[in-house]
C-alpha cells in the first residue's frame, strides 16, 4: 500500500462554531455513502478537527479518490503514508523515500512542515523540519528549500504514528449534503434546472425533483432524460426522489381558459404551487429552479415576480445572475450538459405563444386566473394524484409509487 | 377498465414485427438442444450445419436461386454494406461510378456517401412525387463506368413500389457489366422477388421485418458477381461473411419466410384491401391526405397520412395513449429537426413535414385493428386541432 489513509480537508465547516459538530458529523456520513460503493474496507475517524480515512484492506486508489471528489464538503484530499514512530535517523530516511515517490521529477523548491502532536517526541518540529530537509537536499540534489514560498509542502505529523502526506487533489469545496436541509428542485429536461439544484446540493441541501410531463404532447423518453438528468446530479447529492407530475389537464385548461400571451406565466404559477404541496408534504423547507433574469419571457423581473407570488417558502435561483455560457460551463463540468441537449420536448415549450408577455401584472394575471375557478383546485388535486415516485441515485431508478398507489404518509 | 382500452394495436410494422409463435418455438430448441457450432466436427456441429442448409434451401426456392447465392448476416444494414461496399471495392478497377435515388434507407445512402469519401462518384436520381424512379432516368445515368446501382424494392416511409424488374433490364441493356443492388428489407415477405429474372446482382433481407428475430439478415449474391468481404475472421460462408453463424435467427427466418411465402398471394389481397378500406375512411377526416401511390403500385403494408395542423409526434403519443403504436414520418422536435429524404425527396409541403405519421402492417393485423385506429384518428384529430400554438 503507498497511502494507508486519506486526511480530509474541510473548509468552511471548520469555522462554525459550536455547530461544527454536526456539520463534521454530516460530513463523515456523506463520505461513509461515497465509500460504500468502493471496494475495501475503510474506517473514518474524526480526531483534533481532522477527518482521516483509515483504509484497512487492500483498495483501488483511483475508485476511492473518484468518490471522494463528489463529497459535497470536502476541499482537499491528501493520501497519507503511515509510519510507526521510529527514531530520527529512520524518519529523515522514510521522509526523503516518500518525497522521492511523490515528486518523481524533482525539479521542485520544498518546505518541511511537522507538527509535533506527540510531545514525547525527542526533537521539536523545527528541529525535525532542518533534519528532513537536510536529508532530502542530500538524497535529491536537484530539489531546492523555499520557506517563503515552495512549490510543494511536505507535511510530517507526529502523532501515535508518523504521518506524512503532500499532494491535496481538490475537492468539490461547499457543505456536506443534508447540512442545510431539504430543498425541491423544479426539475426540467434543460440545461439550467440540473445545475440549479446541483448548486443548491453544494450548499448542504438534500435534493428532492418534482417534473411535469404532458402527455400525449410528451413523451415517455422525454421522462427518461429528466430521470437520466436527476441520476447525473444525484452522484453528488445523493438519492432524489424524483415526482413525475402529470400536467396536461391543467395546461389545456389554461389554454382554454386563459390569454394565450400569459398562458406559460400562469402555468408556472401552478407549477410552482404544485412543487411547493409537494415539498411541504416531503419536508422540504425550499423550492429550487434553474430561473436567470431575462433569459426567456417567464424569467423577466416582473414576471418572476409574479411566479413568485404564489410561493409561501423561499425559492432558491442560484443561476439568477448568470449568463446562459456560464451555465452551460458549469453543466459540462457537472456532466449534464450532453444529456440536456438531447432533443424531447418538454411541457414548457409545447404551446409557447408567439409573443408571450414580458411585463405580467399580478392584479391582471390574478384576475385571468379567476377564469380557472370552476375546475381547477381539482384538477390541482387531481394531478397530484397522479404523482409517480421515482427514487433516482447513481446504481439506478427505482419507482416507489405508480400513478395509481394511494398516497401513503410521508411520500 | 374496458376492455376497448386493453386492445393493443401495433401498426409499426415497418419498423420491426413480432415474431411467429413457431419461430420462436424452433428457436427455443435450437438455442436450448442444438446449440451446436455449425464448424465443430461432431455431431453436435452437423446438425447446426444441417440447419443452415435447410435455410438455405428454403431461401434458394423462395428466391429461385441456388443455394450459393444464399448469404446470412446480422441485419439488413449489414446486408447492404457488404453489397455495396463490397461490390464496389471488387469491381472498382471496371469504373468508380454508383447510381441510386434519393429516398433510399439510411444503410444505402450512409454506404454511398462512404464510397463517396473514398474516392467513388455517386448519382442520386430523383423520384416523382409517389416516390417512383423513372426506369428511363437510370437509363440516362448509367455509363460505361458504372459499376453498380441500387433502388430499394419498396420505400419504408411512403410504401413506393419501384420498377426493379424494367430498370434491371434497362441497366443490363445499357452496360451488362453493372452490378443491380436491390434493398428488399420491406418488401422481402410482401412480394415475389425473382433476382435473375428481375437482373439483380444483390438483394438485402432483414429477418425481424418479416416475423423473426433482430440479429439475422439475408444477402443474396448472384452467379459470378465478384464482391470483397468486410469482416475478416474465421472465413465461414466461403470467407464472405467470416463469424459464427447465427444458427437459431437463421433456422427462424428462413422458418417465417417458409411460412409467409406459402399463402403470398391470399395474404397480400388481405392487405391491399385493408389498406384501401382504410384510406377511403380516413381521408374523409377533414385534412388528412395520403402521400406516395395506392393500390396494387403501391406497398401493401405503408400508409403515409400527413394530417393539417396537427404535430406527428403529438398524434404519435395520443394515439400511444390509446396502446395504438404508429411511426411519425419525420420526427421533428424543437430543436433538433431531423427531416425525412424521402418526404422531401417526393415534394412534400413543407407544413406537411412534421405533420407527416406512418402507418405500416404486417400479416397478423386485423380488419379491426385498423378500424380501431381509424376510430381513433376521428376522435384524436379534431380534439389535437383545438390545442395548438396560436
Amino acid at each position: 500500500m503507498i497511502y494507508h489513509a486519506f486526511l480530509i480537508k474541510y473548509a468552511e465547516i471548520g469555522i462554525k462554531g459550536k455547530n461544527r459538530g454536526i456539520f463534521e458529523e454530516d460530513l463523515v456520513n456523506q463520505i461513509h455513502i461515497a465509500l460504500k460503493k468502493c471496494t475495501g474496507r475503510f474506517r473514518i475517524a474524526r480526531t483534533s478537527g481532522r477527518i482521516f480515512v483509515y483504509c484497512e484492506s487492500e483498495y483501488d486508489y483511483d475508485e476511492v479518490v473518484g468518490a471522494l471528489r463528489y463529497v459535497f464538503g470536502i476541499v482537499g484530499i491528501c493520501p497519507v503514508r503511515i509510519i510507526d514512530v521510529v527514531p530520527v535517523p529512520e524518519l529523515k530516511k522514510a521522509a526523503a523515500e516518500f518525497f522521492g515517490s511523490e515528486y518523481p521529477d524533482r525539479h521542485v523548491t520544498f518546505k518541511v512542515q511537522t507538527r509535533r502532536l506527540a510531545r514525547n517526541y525527542p526533537m521539536d518540529s523545527m528541529e525535525v523540519n532542518a533534519e528532513i530537509g537536510e536529508a532530502i537536499l542530500t538524497s535529491y540534489p536537484e530539489t531546492k528549500v523555499d520557506v517563503h514560498n515552495p512549490e510543494v509542502m511536505l507535511h510530517v505529523e507526529i502523532r501515535e504514528r508518523i504521518y506524512m502526506y503532500s499532494h491535496i487533489i481538490p475537492g468539490p469545496g461547499g457543505l456536506p449534503v443534508g447540512s442545510a436541509g431539504k430543498g425541491m428542485l423544479l426539475l426540467s429536461g434543460g440545461i439550467d434546472s440540473p445545475v440549479a439544484g446541483w448548486m443548491c446540493s453544494k450548499r448542504g441541501l438534500k435534493l428532492d425533483a418534482t417534473y411535469f410531463n404532458a402527455p400525449p404532447y410528451t413523451s415517455e423518453r422525454a421522462l427518461q432524460k429528466v430521470v437520466d438528468l436527476a441520476k447525473l446530479v444525484s452522484r453528488y447529492s445523493g438519492p432524489i426522489y424524483l415526482h413525475n407530475i402529470n400536467f396536461t389537464k391543467i395546461q389545456l385548461y389554461i389554454y382554454e381558459k386563459c390569454p394565450h400571451d400569459e398562458l406559460t406565466i400562469i402555468m408556472r404559477r401552478y407549477m410552482m404551487r404544485i412543487a411547493e404541496i409537494i415539498a411541504k408534504r416531503t419536508g422540504s423547507d425550499a423550492l429550487i429552479t434553474g430561473e436567470s433574469i431575462g433569459q426567456v419571457a417567464s424569467q423577466t423581473t416582473r414576471s418572476l415576480g409574479v411566479t413568485n407570488a404564489v410561493c409561501t417558502l423561499p425559492v432558491f435561483r442560484p443561476l439568477i445572475a448568470f449568463d446562459k455560457e456560464d451555465i452551460v460551463t458549469l453543466s459540462k463540468k457537472i456532466g449534464t450538459y450532453d444529456t440536456s441537449i438531447l432533443p424531447y420536448e418538454d411541457c414548457c415549450t409545447i404551446f409557447v405563444a408567439k409573443h408571450p408577455v414580458t411585463k405580467p401584472v399580478l392584479s391582471v394575471i390574478e384576475r385571468h386566473e379567476r377564469n380557472l375557478t370552476e375546475k381547477i383546485d381539482e384538477m390541482v388535486e387531481e394531478a397530484l394524484a397522479t404523482d409517480e415516485i421515482l427514487v433516482v441515485d447513481v446504481s439506478g431508478v427505482r419507482c416507489i409509487k405508480h400513478r395509481e398507489d394511494p398516497l401513503k404518509e410521508g411520500m | 377498465m374496458s376492455e376497448l382500452n386493453e386492445r393493443e394495436v401495433y401498426l409499426d410494422n415497418s419498423a420491426t414485427t413480432p415474431c411467429f409463435p413457431e419461430v420462436v418455438e424452433l428457436m427455443n430448441r435450437i438455442f436450448l438442444q442444438e446449440y451446436g457450432n455449425p464448424s465443430s466436427l461432431h455431431h453436435k456441429g452437423v446438425e447446426a450445419e444441417k440447419r443452415i442448409r435447410e435455410a438455405k434451401e428454403t431461401f434458394a426456392q423462395i428466391l429461385k436461386c441456388r443455394t450459393d447465392n444464399i448469404y446470412f448476416t446480422s441485419c439488413g444494414t449489414e446486408s447492404d454494406n457488404i453489397a455495396l461496399i463490397g461490390g464496389a471495392l471488387a469491381n472498382e478497377r471496371q469504373g468508380k461510378h454508383l447510381i441510386t435515388t434519393q429516398i433510399e434507407h439510411a444503410a444505402v445512402s450512409e454506404s454511398m456517401r462512404y464510397l463517396e469519401s473514398q474516392g467513388f462518384e455517386v448519382t442520386y436520381l430523383p423520384v416523382d412525387r409517389y416516390g417512383r424512379v423513372d426506369p428511363e432516368s437510370v437509363r440516362d445515368a448509367v455509363r460505361d463506368d458504372t459499376i453498380l446501382v441500387s433502388v430499394m424494392h419498396m420505400n419504408n416511409e411512403i410504401g413506393a413500389l419501384e420498377p426493379i424488374e424494367e430498370i434491371g433490364r434497362i441497366i443490363k441493356e445499357k452496360n451488362p457489366k453493372t452490378l443491380f443492388h436491390v434493398d428488399a428489407v420491406q418488401s422481402f415477405g410482401k412480394a415475389v422477388i425473382h433476382p435473375q429474372k428481375m437482373h439483380i446482382d444483390f438483394l438485402a433481407a432483414s429477418g425481424h421485418k418479416f416475423h423473426s428475430p433482430k440479429g439475422v439478415g439475408l444477402l443474396y449474391v448472384g452467379d459470378g458477381v465478384k464482391v470483397k468481404n468486410i469482416l475478416f475472421g474465421g472465413g465461414q460462408q466461403r470467407g464472405l461473411r467470416s463469424g459464427t453463424e447465427n444458427v437459431p435467427g437463421i433456422a427462424g427466418m428462413a422458418l417465417a419466410a417458409k411460412m409467409i411465402y406459402s399463402h403470398l398471394d391470399e395474404n397480400l389481397d388481405r392487405l391491399y384491401a385493408m389498406k384501401q378500406s382504410f384510406i377511403d375512411r380516413v381521408t374523409k377526416i377533414e385534412g388528412v391526405h395520403v402521400n406516395g401511390p395506392t393500390g396494387r403500385e403501391s406497398a401493401p403494408h405503408v400508409i403515409s397520412l400527413s394530417i393539417e395542423g396537427v404535430r406527428a409526434e403529438v398524434l404519435l403519443h395520443a394515439l400511444e395513449e390509446k396502446k395504438i403504436y404508429v411511426s411519425a414520418g419525420s420526427a421533428c422536435s424543437s430543436n433538433r429537426p431531423h427531416v425525412s429524404t424521402t418526404l422531401v425527396a417526393t415534394g412534400t409541403p413543407r407544413e406537411f413535414l412534421d405533420s407527416t405519421i406512418r402507418i405500416s402492417t404486417s400479416e397478423l393485423t386485423k380488419e379491426e385493428d385498423l378500424e380501431y385506429a381509424a376510430d381513433a384518428l376521428e376522435e384524436i384529430v379534431p380534439f389535437l386541432r383545438r390545442y395548438t400554438r396560436r
